[in-house]
């Protein structure tokens, strides 16, 4: 089930002494140019080289449990021949100009694309570094750079056997110009990349010693919880702090427009003395919202006509006549819940702050800090973390924000921690989304198709230059490009914002939805069409040969068509989601009582060339677990503007006595590489719908799984 | 003042006696390792030995503790299953994010500290009070049989 790991690669790493993980901090030079003083070689912004030979390499995306820290040092390494066991990291500091994300315009980690965005950034990065060193070696040997070559992080002349380190290289490689498009390896030559590497961050995560920002304390800090209003743009109206005073431990109350937070020498007098508060709110305009509103008007606007995301073919025209078959498909609310409760620690001084936290935007968090506490940018210093837990969340400041708020009145660093409920009540939650779709089959062709999302449009807000002629890019992800060969085809978004919550990213982000919407239409179209639910999307795959080995394997190393008990079922989904090329196979047992019982799954895995297959391996798993959560439990519900969820009780998360058996199956090639960190999860939750339409006969269109629906005896 | 033995150390801390351990642990003594997850047992993050046996730190308040051995993640690493259990989880690669990996490495410590050689319905019984967002079940499983098969 799992990849071979050689026992013997740990004991090697070790003997070369380990990659030693350095959760350094360090201001890079202007411009990321090689170090005025000639103690190091700094060819860019990724790579530093001191003279005692030591490579340093500077993450430009963040380490969320992904692996970001092995595969994007094992890119710039390949390429610098850096030796692997002693390269050191380092989180970027804040600096768009040096270390945005290629494909999203700003310094976040985000969309399933940190080795899709940096993998030839860094591997020019590499080899132009590389290249001076080899020149350097090649000037003071008194012979030409090409009869030399790189290895281990020394420089060797070929004939003569010669070799010198890159530590006594600094010097003179300070001096040559770093070429701009150097000559990159042969993917032939890779010793690093395509092999399943050891993870440099996991083996301070197993003993303790790895530092979340939950776990930084600069010294004399403070420990504070908060309470924001109950009501999205609710106001304190007053508090009464007297019994929270007489709390041992117990500091100081900060009392905001619209949140109050305690102040003590530990979490627990702070958030004991946040419990003996007693604060009047004032709901504001959001005092009556409901789930039920938010569905109500999502459903209406879904009867309007949407902006046109793509026109092929004339679908109008297609859908016209004949026999037309239309399901509406609905998603709900979900919070992220990160383990690792939204905290962040500043520390405000005179027209300063310093600020340490876990986040995916390290450059909004310092501006979110700067407004909060009412100092310049430029004077906020940012220590990223390792984050335990992002799966979007943390591509938002709200938390740097309000820290910033609080610590602007506290003397001293100041950690805020939110509390588990306060972390499910004030998420910036997945939008819900109602889907219609409708088609018409030719035999088992696809002839015509609509697709109308209707759902919050997370771009305008995050990034409104995103956000054009009323079309989120990411509302139609994975729907606008989907895999089925269909000459009549239309998809339109329809802008609808929810009262009363902010929306925002969530693992799987848009094609989440539009997988979940479009694969469990595919399978009542199958239905419909007479045919099995795999050989129907071949029918229908024609153009999509990637997808259509992906799907041909999985159904191969699943047994599909091998016989199942009663209530026992199986369900495909296929996807060309974040650039990768996935089809899984989820078998499950519905009891009779309408519980759901994970038996096995397989995924079939196209994703390119792939930097750790491991870590691929891992993604999918985890990530399909993340979606089997969400289809099986997951759901925000509000009530009188408030948020009616609070912790991992009735916010519920899949369990290890729930979990089955998981293959990953790699389709291994050249091509470019696509993304994985969310693929699995919007695999998993059509997956698991189609499965229990196989064993049940039951057509489920809504998630979370409703389980009266699916009892032994009840009504479809 | 109360006296705690926090890994073969006692620790003396000046904090009310219903303060639940895991605070003093990270705020106090400054031990991070050990983390806030939810604050009412659901999840597993704080897990500690508490005389060997796995523990909610979020709910034991330091005061009924007394002479008890607390262990840490800090210090799991030098009892002979502890050290098994790490070293399983780094072969296999079973760590994501992490965050929860501390109290999953705890609980699966006093699983093989009670039961050497687990068997599924074992592993479920013992580890399905932490919770992994990350969702690395099915390494952990994995990585447990191995530490068990490791002499």
């Amino acid at each position: 089930m799992l990849p071979a790991t050689p026992p013997s690669r740990r004991a090697l790493l070790a003997a070369a002494g380990g990659a030693a993980f350095v959760v350094g901090f360090h201001v890079p030079r202007a411009g990321g140019s090689r170090a005025a003083d000639g103690g190091e070689f700094a060819p860019n912004a990724f790579i530093r080289i001191d003279r005692q030979g030591d490579v340093t390499l500077i993450m430009p995306q963040v380490e969320m449990g992904q692996g970001t820290y092995t595969s994007i040092p094992m890119i710039l390494a390949e390429e610098l021949d850096a030796a692997w066991g002693s390269v050191k990291l380092e989180h970027a500091p804040p600096d768009e100009k040096l270390y945005a994300n290629p494909l999203l315009g700003m310094q976040a980690t985000g969309n399933s694309n940190s080795i899709r965005a940096f993998w030839t950034p860094l591997r020019k990065a590499g080899a132009g570094a590389r290249a001076v060193l080899v020149e350097a070696a090649a000037n003071g040997w008194g012979v030409q750079p090409a009869d030399c070559r790189a290895q281990d992080s020394q420089v060797i002349h070929q004939a003569s056997g010669r070799k010198i380190a890159y530590g006594d290289l600094v010097g003179r490689a300070a001096a040559i110009p770093v070429p701009t498009d150097p000559p990159l390896k042969d993917p032939k030559d890779f010793t690093l990349i395509g092999r399943p590497l050891h993870r440099l961050d996991t083996p301070d995560k197993s003993n303790g010693k790895a530092a979340y920002g939950i776990d930084a304390l600069p010294a004399g800090v403070k420990f504070a919880t908060l309470a924001a209003s109950p009501v999205l743009g609710g106001k304190v109206v007053k508090v009464d702090d007297a019994n929270a005073k007489t709390i041992p431990g117990v500091r100081q109350v900060v009392v905001l427009d619209d949140l109050v937070a305690v102040v003590g020498d530990h979490m627990w007098a702070a958030k004991s003395g946040l419990d003996a508060l007693d604060i009047t709110w004032d709901d504001g305009a959001n005092a009556a919202v409901s789930t039920d509103e938010i569905w109500s008007r999502l459903r209406k606007a879904s009867e309007r006509d949407g902006a046109v995301a793509k026109d092929v073919g004339d679908a109008h025209r297609a859908l016209s006549d004949g026999d037309v078959f239309t399901a509406a498909y609905e998603e709900p609310l979900l919070a992220h819940a990160c383990m690792e409760p939204m905290n962040c620690t500043v520390h405000v001084t005179p027209g300063a702050a310093e600020v340490w936290v876990g986040t995916q935007v390290i450059v909004r968090v310092q501006n979110a800090v700067a407004a909060g506490a009412g100092v310049p940018v430029d004077k906020v210093m940012v220590n990223n973390h390792l984050i335990g837990g992002g799966f979007g969340r943390r591509l938002e400041p709200d938390m740097a924000l309000s820290a910033a708020r609080i610590a602007a009145h506290v003397d001293g660093p100041v950690k805020v921690v939110w509390t588990r409920e306060e972390d499910i009540r004030h998420d910036i939650y997945r939008p819900a989304y109602h889907d219609i779709l409708s088609a018409r089959l030719s035999g088992d062709r696809i002839v015509g198709w609509k697709h109308k999302v209707t759902g919050s449009a997370v771009m305008a807000r995050f990034a409104p230059p995103f956000f054009q002629k009323g079309v989120d890019p990411d509302g139609v992800d994975s729907a606008v490009d989907m895999p089925y060969d269909i000459p009549d085809l239309r998809v339109e978004f329809v802008r609808e914002e929810p009262p009363g919550i902010v929306t925002g990213f969530w693992r799987g982000v848009g094609p989440n939805n539009n997988v979940f919407a479009i694969e469990s239409f595919i399978d009542e179209l199958a239905r419909k069409a007479g045919k099995d639910p795999v050989a129907f999307r071949r029918a229908n795959l024609d153009k999509a040969p990637r997808l259509l080995a992906a799907l041909d394997l999985v159904a191969s190393k699943s047994g599909w068509g091998d016989p199942l008990p009663a209530r026992v079922g199986r369900g495909v989904a296929v996807q060309v989601a974040f650039a990768s090329f996935i089809a899984t196979v989820v078998e499950a047992e519905v009891d009779e009582a309408g519980e759901i019982l994970l038996r096995r799954i397989n995924t079939a895995v196209d994703a390119g060339t792939v930097v750790n297959p491991d870590t691929v391996v891992a993604q999918l798993q985890g990530g399909l677990i993340f979606g089997l959560t969400a289809a099986l439990y997951g759901g925000v519900t509000l009530e009188k503007g408030r948020v009616q969820q609070s912790n991992f009780h009735d916010y519920r998360i899949l369990r290890m006595d729930q979990v089955p058996p998981i293959a990953v199956h790699l389709i291994r090639n050249g091509e470019a590489p696509g993304g994985i960190g969310e693929t699995g999860t919007t695999a998993s939750i059509p997956s698991l719908r189609n499965a229990i339409y196989a064993a049940t006969g039951v057509a489920l269109r809504r998630m979370p799984i409703d389980r009266g629906l699916l009892a032994k005896g009840a009504s479809a | 003042m109360i006296w705690l033995s926090i890994n073969g150390e006692r620790k003396p801390v000046d904090v009310a006696p219903d303060t639940p351990l895991l605070w003093v642990l990270r705020d106090v003594l400054q031990l991070t390792g050990t983390k806030f997850g939810c604050g009412i047992a659901q999840c597993g993050a704080c897990t500690v030995h508490l005389d060997g046996q796995p523990v909610r730190s979020c709910m034991l308040p330091v005061g009924g503790i007394g002479d008890k051995a607390v262990t840490t993640i800090e210090a799991i690493g030098q009892t002979p299953n502890g050290a098994k259990v790490q070293k399983a989880w780094l072969d296999l690669e079973v760590i994501q994010c992490g965050y929860c990996q501390s109290g999953q490495i705890m609980s699966a410590t006093a699983l093989l500290n009670t039961i050497p050689a687990p068997d599924d319905a074992d592993i479920d019984a013992a580890m399905a009070g932490n919770i992994c967002r990350c969702g690395t079940y099915v390494r952990i499983r994995q990585a447990i049989k191995n530490a068990a098969a490791e002499a």
